[in-house]
């Protein structure tokens, strides 16, 4: 008889990371659904494209360059390209998507030393490379048209672009408030935008989902959405004619993709709830900093890459409580 | 209603009490039989043999003396002959010297013992002479950790003892010897605390069980309500809330200070199977020589619970319960969560072995390990506040004056880390390393 002679403990909870991805892409599906649903075939040409783009690029620097075992089961790779995806616009041309995942797997991941090791979100590094390389593409956005299978979808300006470029030309924000879908289509999903951050309904079911697998916690979407929504109505209050107010910005932009699934990454987040409240905040203060007075319409993409930057020292710093200290 | 818990961390693993209906059953001595008594079934000093080859002892016979302050005194638990003095594998893995005994039959005890089973409620001794009783009759910690318990009852200057608490947790799965004893052995537990509390000078004394015992509490409170300043709390089922430490917290809010013992807090934690085993050496004249084990398992034929004598090969427990199974992958002395995998069934049981957990082949060996993904699972599970990710990898890159800066040391040793790792990283094996090397490092420096 064989006996095993291992260490304590010698019973394991049956987490698994498998079980954490899994969860995660089970999560984004109700809002890539609702991309198909208002983004038709652009939509699952960018997501297809983006996820086995990301897959081959994985298991290609794994083989041929680092020459170590292959890693593409454990699904990261995959939510890479997922979210990648849901962060371009439907009509992106498939050759800049393409590079869009070489540079977040290659340059966002696994320069790092692969999962695990990366300080930045590798969605977000591909999606801001891309917007800084194909400004035009990466900001032309298709108007949702309910099951749009044509290839040709017209296009026009986001709700953040509609009021980034009013607020320039001298409007009040409730002239353009009035001039944009509802507070009600844009939770739905029935405005332009990236596929992921169109629909907050769909958005938010994925994050209860993760919520109560216990693959998120509350911290960092509740810190993140909160002081945004501080911040903002602190200036909608100060002054209502030139600061939208805390409704329009949650619900516009990647504020809620960001807040959901990608602020929330584990590998660049921090360890501790106090840490993760600190990042959480410091993401929703940016996104309204970089709206409000930024070139970009669009805040959340670099606050999360800028606060990742300080995931390490916040680790460094915000430890947790040690009993009897 | 909420019920007490530690402070933080934890986790709850199956419980799978396969046993905890199992009335204790006596595993009587084996004529001709081996009984093999290390010197060392306590933390301290290993003891010193004071029998030599051929010697006639009883039960009761004193084998080893005490090595020092922190140590205790090894009595035999069979009548016989001393066949020889030899090394012996322990539980520990390593081999351990260890007094020989071919059992006689007779089971003949010294004169000094009481054998009647009576129950003797009335408490003669005074607090000098139980904490020499105590000593003398070889009396550790049965909690699994085998601390003397004199040295608990030796309040050191400067302190004061305000609480003792009695420790019915039992909150590693499958063990189920303490819940049977507060079951069955009740009374004579009672009569162990009252004594317990005699000899340290407190008048209040808390018994912490684990929630998921209800009957147990039951009967406790039964008999607690008789006394003055006893009480009964049950606590949350969440592991290791049997843990020293965590148990204070729990019970009365104070956090033991890092690197001091329970008594900077004015508390003394013992065991419910200690306390009836102070009972027997106070009331009975009784030495420390026999206790319950739990043999369990899911591939077992009969899970149950034994009083066994010291010395016995768990051979004899496991025969008891039907065998051992055709799938056993592993045999553990302890817990699932701390306990020790051992290598074949010959070994003694000793003071320290709390249950016999046989496990099958598929349930044997651990996952493969993968990259940390910096869930913060290890960290959020961690009682002790520390950051089981990071000390690993300080541990892979030997860097041990940070895992020291990073309280390495404060660990208990829970096992809650590598259970809960989605990445099946070996967070204690690497913990221990860092311990060990601190440790070594410290002795170096104050050599120098």
């Amino acid at each position: 008889m064989k006996l095993t002679l291992s260490p304590s403990p010698h019973i394991h909870s049956g987490n698994s990371m498998t079980k954490v991805m899994w969860t995660v892409v089970i999560a984004m599906l109700p809002a890539l659904l609702v991309s198909v649903y208002y983004f038709g075939l652009g939509a699952i040409k960018v997501t297809a494209v983006a996820v086995a783009a990301s897959v081959f690029f994985e298991w290609a620097i794994t083989k041929y360059l680092l020459q170590k075992d292959n890693t593409i089961m454990d699904g990261s790779a995959i939510i890479t390209g997922m979210l990648l995806a849901f962060n371009l616009p439907s009509n992106l041309p498939i050759s800049i998507i393409i590079i869009g995942a070489l540079v977040a797997i290659g340059i966002g991941k696994m320069s790092f030393g692969g999962l695990g090791n990366n300080p930045f979100n590798p969605a977000l590094v591909g999606r801001v490379f891309l917007l800084i390389s194909f400004p035009v593409h990466m900001t032309s956005w298709p108007v949702p048209e309910v099951m749009n299978f044509a290839i040709d979808a017209t296009t026009g300006a986001t709700p953040l672009g509609v009021m980034g470029e009013g607020l320039r030309n001298g409007e009040t924000v409730s002239q353009i408030m009035d001039k944009l879908p509802t507070l009600l289509d844009m939770a739905t999903g029935a405005i332009g935008g990236s596929l992921g951050e169109v629909s907050a309904i769909a958005l938010i079911l994925g994050g209860l989902y993760m919520l109560w697998k216990k693959v998120i916690t509350w911290h960092i979407p509740v810190s993140m959405l909160l002081s945004a929504a501080v911040l903002s109505g602190i200036l909608n209050l100060v002054n209502p004619d030139i600061y939208a107010g805390p409704g329009f910005h949650l619900l516009t932009g990647g504020m809620l993709l960001g807040a959901i699934f990608m602020a929330t990454d584990m590998v660049t987040s921090p360890m501790t709830p106090k840490g993760q409240i600190f990042f959480g905040v410091g993401i929703g203060l940016l996104t309204i900093i970089i709206r409000t007075w930024g070139a970009y319409p669009e805040g959340v993409s670099f606050a999360i890459l800028l606060m990742n930057g300080w995931t390490p020292l916040i680790n460094r710093y915000m430890k947790p409580k040690r009993f009897g200290k | 209603m909420s019920l007490k818990t530690f402070p933080k961390g934890g986790v709850h693993p199956e419980e799978n009490k396969l046993s905890a209906n199992a009335a204790i059953e006596i595993i009587e001595p084996q004529e001709k039989g081996l009984y093999a008594i290390p010197v060392s079934q306590h933390i301290g000093a290993p003891a010193k043999v004071v029998v030599k080859k051929n010697d006639v002892v009883k039960v009761g016979t004193l084998l080893a003396q005490s090595g020092g302050f922190v140590s205790a005194n090894i009595h035999s638990s069979v009548s016989g002959k001393v066949k020889k003095i030899d090394v012996v594998t322990d539980s520990s893995g390593y081999k351990r010297e260890a007094v020989i005994i071919q059992a006689d039959g007779e089971d003949a005890w010294e004169e000094s013992i009481v054998r009647s089973e009576e129950l003797i409620s009335e408490i003669t001794a005074s607090a000098d002479e139980i904490k020499k009783k105590v000593s003398e009759f070889g009396i550790v910690g049965l909690g699994g950790a085998t601390f003397p318990a004199h040295v608990k009852l030796a309040v050191p200057d400067g302190e004061k003892a305000e609480y003792l608490m009695i420790n019915g947790v039992e909150c590693e799965p499958y063990l189920t010897s303490d819940h049977r004893m507060m079951l069955e052995k009740g009374e004579e537990i009672m009569v162990g605390i009252r004594i317990l509390m005699k000899a340290l000078g407190v008048s209040k004394a808390m018994i912490g069980i684990e929630n998921n015992k209800p009957d147990a509490i039951a009967n406790m409170e039964k008999i607690a309500s008789k006394y003055e300043g006893i009480s009964v709390h049950p606590l949350k089922v969440q592991y290791p809330q049997g843990g020293e430490k965590q148990l204070i917290a729990a019970l009365i809010g104070r956090e033991v200070p890092s690197g001091k013992l329970p008594i900077h807090v004015g508390c003394v934690v013992q065991n419910v199977g200690t306390a009836f085993a102070v009972y027997e050496a106070i009331q009975k004249n009784k030495p420390m020589l026999e206790r319950v084990v739990t043999l369990t398992g899911k591939s077992v034929a009969n899970p149950g619970n034994y009083m066994v004598r010291m010395g016995t090969p768990i051979e004899q427990l496991v025969a008891k319960s039907g065998g051992l199974p055709e799938d056993t992958g592993k045999i553990i002395s302890g817990g699932p969560m701390m306990g020790k995998a051992i290598a074949s069934t010959e070994v003694p049981v000793t003071k320290g072995t709390s249950g016999v957990l046989i496990m099958k082949q598929d349930e044997s060996k651990r996952g493969e390990m993968n990259p940390c993904i910096r869930c913060a699972k290890c960290v959020s599970v961690c009682p002790a506040g520390l950051e089981p990710f990071l000390l690993m990898t300080l541990g892979e890159k030997r860097l041990w004056e940070r895992a020291e800066q990073e309280d390495t040391m404060d660990c208990i040793e829970c096992g809650s880390c590598s259970f809960v790792c989605p990445s099946d990283r070996p967070l204690l094996d690497y913990i221990r390393l860092d311990k060990s090397k601190v440790i070594e490092n410290r002795r170096k420096n104050s050599s120098k």
